[in-house]
């Protein structure tokens, strides 16, 4: 057993881990944050997203004991004092989602794209959704969420500067 | 009173949303019982072997295992095997073979994947670890994966009850007057295709946490289903033998299903079994490599067929000759898809008069087949709607003009199909005309030039399909084999303070019914939408339910519903006439109120119900307290939803890539409750149904193996393979339920995949291209251009 230390959603957090323990395990099995899901056993579903350091990563695919010190975010830490992420509002304007299940790496996967690329192009989002599969809505409505969250995002940012 | 904005009609914001963009949904896995154990199955490497020996020992002292379980432990407890729900008579009469399916395999395992042993011990980790210690001597004998190999002389027998791995032989249709129709044809359609195997891969795995309290000697199972009453049930009464009243099965929220969480599973069976041995709770969830080879496929059919048609391109009959893949095992409604799901849709929305369809179901050493979203009819569409192309072309006539020369009229329903099936309304003209139009299928052609101009070939296909949902009349299913009832329950309570809980039968796995049903009782009962919460999936706190699939829930479900709200109603009303002293038949309910007639003396709904609850001024004599009504609705009838979807594609002829461009749906799904939802259905099963045409394909090796055993070799539709899918509704409303809905979940994967290959077909024409099969991958349209290139060249 290891300990690791690190940030979760702000606040810090620490345990006994193996070594071969995953940080989505111990996030889920240990942190009892399960809204970080494992949809596959390849890396390819992208259902396990979460930020480590400000960039996305499937936490199925990073050791606990690699993300000592880290700063990470899960879904449950994206709204905040009661109030929904812009981006998490626009996937409920827009239906977004059917069952859940892909959601929380949709908007962890969804909020790394639009950091680096405030207005993102419907090809753009399409292509940047590589690592993550849903199989409800055939995307059309993750797609018009995403860009919906960003034109929010970006309406924020400019009220606030 | 302001029009409603939460109501019938009104693309209300899902209530179930919040908790899932929040991280806090409750999926099985996400549950974690006291002093939980985990379970790890092993499973079996062989497609088919005898299992001469298995030695658990060193295994079960393994750090951390708490037992080790097989088959002959069940067998010791007596656990019956998996039932199957549906019984098929062959055309002899002859009763369908149906062999033994124990959860955890006796003496031999049949497909890579069948469940040999399982390992229950503190961590996963453990358990997983220690599997590898179990000592298994697998004898492998020969085995088969393809039906047409598996019906061939000297085919490895996987049943010894069923020779030439012939489960039945089945037929349906007038024969004698489709062979008739045939001599006078003018002309003859054929075309031979094959209907690919596909894998569902909801996106959250299967999960089961059995648990069991030695004191009450109650049994929970938290389980991955679409339909928890049917597997307390199935499991209660078949395999476990636990009465219903000790058992309680929990599907919280779920993850997608898409058929494939319809099932009872061997995983259920053991979990709960084992939690019973071991006192303590029992936890298994699938990897995903689990999903491939345990959850069943869907699909999977080799058809031949031919349709006769007159001098003036009318359809004069069609005979279908279907072999179907059933997998090693009878899954729970295995039997029924390539039958009753599939032939009695063959009418399509034409008039054909004559129509024979025989289906020899199969028996191979793969993972069980069932139903996958759509389930019969995707396969009854996808033959029909590409053999009516090839029949427009042989008879040099357009595509559009054939279909319309055919269409039933929209005068005549109600329609008796030539298949059993009586279409109670539609209009596929109203359909066809909006998706033409919203397709600018007329400007195609300037499309296609334009397209070439830049090096790409460009063709667009049409389907004009139609499906049956609503699943089913309970005495029809019954009279043609199914084994059990197929209605559905509501309970609708009013609170004392005039809030109301619905408990329905149906499960929402992503289809919304938290908000759908909301909005019907909002409407129904004249409450903010705010004031209803709907309760599914627990069969302690539901009286029954059928579940949902077959794109009930609604036209099911939801009629149940307003059935119960009617008996709350007319109680309602009774109680309304006693405190506004007048007669019960001059009381009226709209908009919430109980008013008397032609008077402004009135009552709104939580002024009775909490006289209901605080019966003091009350006709008790003749009236019980409460406001809690129950129904149980059988529907009368199917549900035809029907449409038109017209697909755009464009294709590299140097490396066969083929884009989607535009993708139009026309739906008549009757009345729409929920416009963004609808929406959403359809967009989803049209991704599913590009996906089958375009990418999804499950490959068994000759030896029985599975290739596409992970995400990284079978192809998921991902973002940037479907394109902005277009969505409109036509609606003629559904005759016989109370709401005159249809059913939106499976059009979307039933209409597609013939639109998408049509489409393929027609930008292919430059080559002589007449036929592709599905998926249309890159290197087969490749392969498909190179082997018709000499073709044309000599031309």
């Amino acid at each position: 057993m290891t300990q690791v230390s690190m940030t979760i959603n702000g606040k810090p957090a620490s345990a006994d881990v193996e070594n071969r323990t995953l940080l989505v395990q111990l996030l889920r099995e240990k942190l009892g944050l399960t809204g970080t899901h494992v949809g596959c056993d390849t890396s390819q579903c992208g259902a396990c997203v979460v930020h480590v350091n400000g960039r996305s990563v499937k936490s199925c695919t990073i050791l606990a004991v690699q993300c000592q010190d880290a700063n990470i975010t899960t879904v449950e830490g994206l709204a905040t004092d009661g109030k929904l992420h812009p981006m998490q509002e626009a996937f409920r304007d827009n239906h977004g989602l059917q069952c859940g299940f892909c959601t929380p790496g949709m908007l962890m996967s969804a909020l790394d794209l639009v950091q680096q690329n405030p207005d993102p192009s419907e090809r753009e989002i399409r292509e940047w959704l590589e690592g993550n599969l849903c199989r409800c809505t055939g995307y059309h409505n993750i797609v018009k969420s995403i860009q919906a969250g960003a034109a929010a995002m970006r309406g924020a940012r400019a009220a606030a500067e | 009173m302001p029009p409603r904005n939460d109501g019938i009609g009104a693309s209300v914001r899902r209530k179930e949303d919040l908790r899932f963009l929040t991280g806090r949904g409750m999926y099985v896995d996400d549950v974690a019982r006291p002093g939980q154990l985990y379970a790890y199955i092993l499973r079996s490497p062989h497609p088919h072997a005898e299992l001469a020996r298995i030695d658990t020992s060193k295994a079960a002292k393994a750090d951390g295992v708490i037992a080790v379980f097989t088959g002959a432990d069940m067998a010791k407890d007596n656990v019956g095997g998996l039932p199957c729900g549906w019984a098929i008579k062959s055309k002899d009469g002859s009763p369908m073979k149906e062999p033994p399916h124990p959860p955890l395999a006796i003496g031999r395992v049949r497909y890579v994947g069948d469940q040999v042993a399982v390992v229950i011990a503190e961590t996963y980790a453990a358990a997983k670890d220690a599997a590898e210690l179990i000592d298994v001597e697998y004898r492998p004998l020969p085995a088969v994966a393809s039906i047409t190999d598996a019906i061939k002389p000297g085919a490895p027998q996987i049943w010894d009850i069923a020779p030439s791995n012939t489960c039945y032989d089945w037929e349906l249709g007038d024969k004698a007057a489709t062979d008739a129709a045939f001599q006078k044809a003018y002309k003859v359609a054929r075309i031979e295709l094959v209907n690919n195997r596909l894998i569902p891969n909801a996106m959250e795995p299967r999960a089961a946490i059995g648990d069991f309290d030695p004191a009450s000697g109650d049994y929970t199972l938290y389980t991955t289903s679409q339909n928890p009453h049917v597997i307390r049930l199935l499991m209660g009464a078949f395999v476990l033998h636990i009465p219903e009243s000790k058992l309680r099965v929990y599907a919280p929220d779920v993850g997608g299903g898409f058929g494939s969480k319809i099932y009872h599973y061997a995983e259920e069976a053991i979990v709960t079994w084992a939690a019973g041995k071991v006192k303590r709770p029992v936890k298994w969830t699938a990897e995903r490599a689990e999903s491939f080879m345990s959850d069943a496929h869907g699909r999977d059919h080799v058809t031949t067929a031919e349709l006769a048609l007159d001098k003036d391109g009318k359809f004069l009959g069609l005979r279908v000759s279907t072999l179907a893949n059933l997998g090693a095992y009878l899954s729970t409604f295995s039997t029924c898809i390539p039958t009753y799901l599939y032939a009695t849709l063959l009418a399509g929305v034409y008039t054909t008069p004559a129509i024979y369809c025989e289906v020899r179901a199969v028996f191979t050493n793969t993972v069980p087949v069932d139903a996958y979203r759509g389930a019969g009819r995707p396969e009854a569409t996808y033959l029909l709607e590409r053999l009516v192309d090839v029949a427009a072309r042989e008879m040099n006539m357009d595509r559009i003009e054939i279909r319309r020369k055919n269409f039933i009229p929209n005068d005549a329903f109600p329609y008796q199909t030539p298949v059993a099936l009586q279409y109670d309304s539609g209009n596929y003209h109203a359909t066809l005309d909006q998706a033409l139009k919203a397709s600018d299928w007329a400007g195609f052609p300037k499309r296609r030039e334009e397209a070439r101009r830049r090096g790409k070939l460009r063709g667009i296909g049409v389907s004009t399909y139609i499906e049956a949902c609503g699943i089913a009349p309970s005495n029809i299913a019954g009279a043609l084999g199914a084994r059990a009832g197929l209605f559905e329950t509501a309970e609708v309570r009013v609170h004392p303070t005039g809030t109301v809980t619905v408990f329905t039968g149906c499960h929402s796995h992503g289809q919304g019914h938290e908000t759908t049903y909301a909005q019907l009782v909002a409407e129904g009962l004249g409450i903010p939408i705010e004031n209803v919460e709907v309760v599914h999936g627990d069969t302690a706190k539901i009286p029954f339910g059928m579940g949902t699939y077959g794109s009930r829930s609604l036209a099911v479900g939801g009629s149940a519903i307003v059935k119960a709200m009617d008996k709350v109603i007319r109680k309602g009303k009774k109680i309304a006439a006693h405190l506004l002293e007048a007669a019960e038949a001059d009381i009226e309910f709209k908009d919430g109120k109980f008013t008397v007639a032609g008077t402004d003396k009135s009552k709104a709904l939580v002024d009775i119900s909490l006289a209901a609850y605080v019966p003091h001024n009350y006709p008790l004599e003749e009236l019980e307290p409460g406001l809690d009504e129950t129904a149980f609705y059988d529907p009368k009838n199917f549900t035809f939803p029907a449409g038109c979807h017209i697909a755009e594609v464009e294709i590299d002829p140097e490396t066969g890539a083929t884009e989607v461009v535009n993708f139009t749906a026309v739906d008549d799904v009757g009345r729409v409750i929920n416009p963004m939802i609808v929406e959403g259905q359809v967009q989803g099963g049209v991704a599913q149904g590009i996906g089958q045409a375009l990418l999804e394909s499950c490959v068994y090796d000759q030896s029985g193996q599975l290739l596409t055993g992970s995400m990284m070799d079978y192809t998921m539709p991902r973002a940037s393979d479907v394109p902005s899918i277009g969505v409109a509704t036509h609606t003629t409303l559904c005759t016989h339920n109370p709401l005159g809905v249809k059913g939106c979940g499976e059009v979307g994967a039933i209409g597609s995949p013939p639109a998408v290959i049509n489409a393929i077909i027609d930008a292919l024409a430059p080559y002589g291209v007449h036929d592709i099969d599905m998926p249309a991958t890159p290197l087969r349209i490749w392969q498909t251009i190179r082997n018709a290139q000499p073709a044309q060249a000599a031309e």
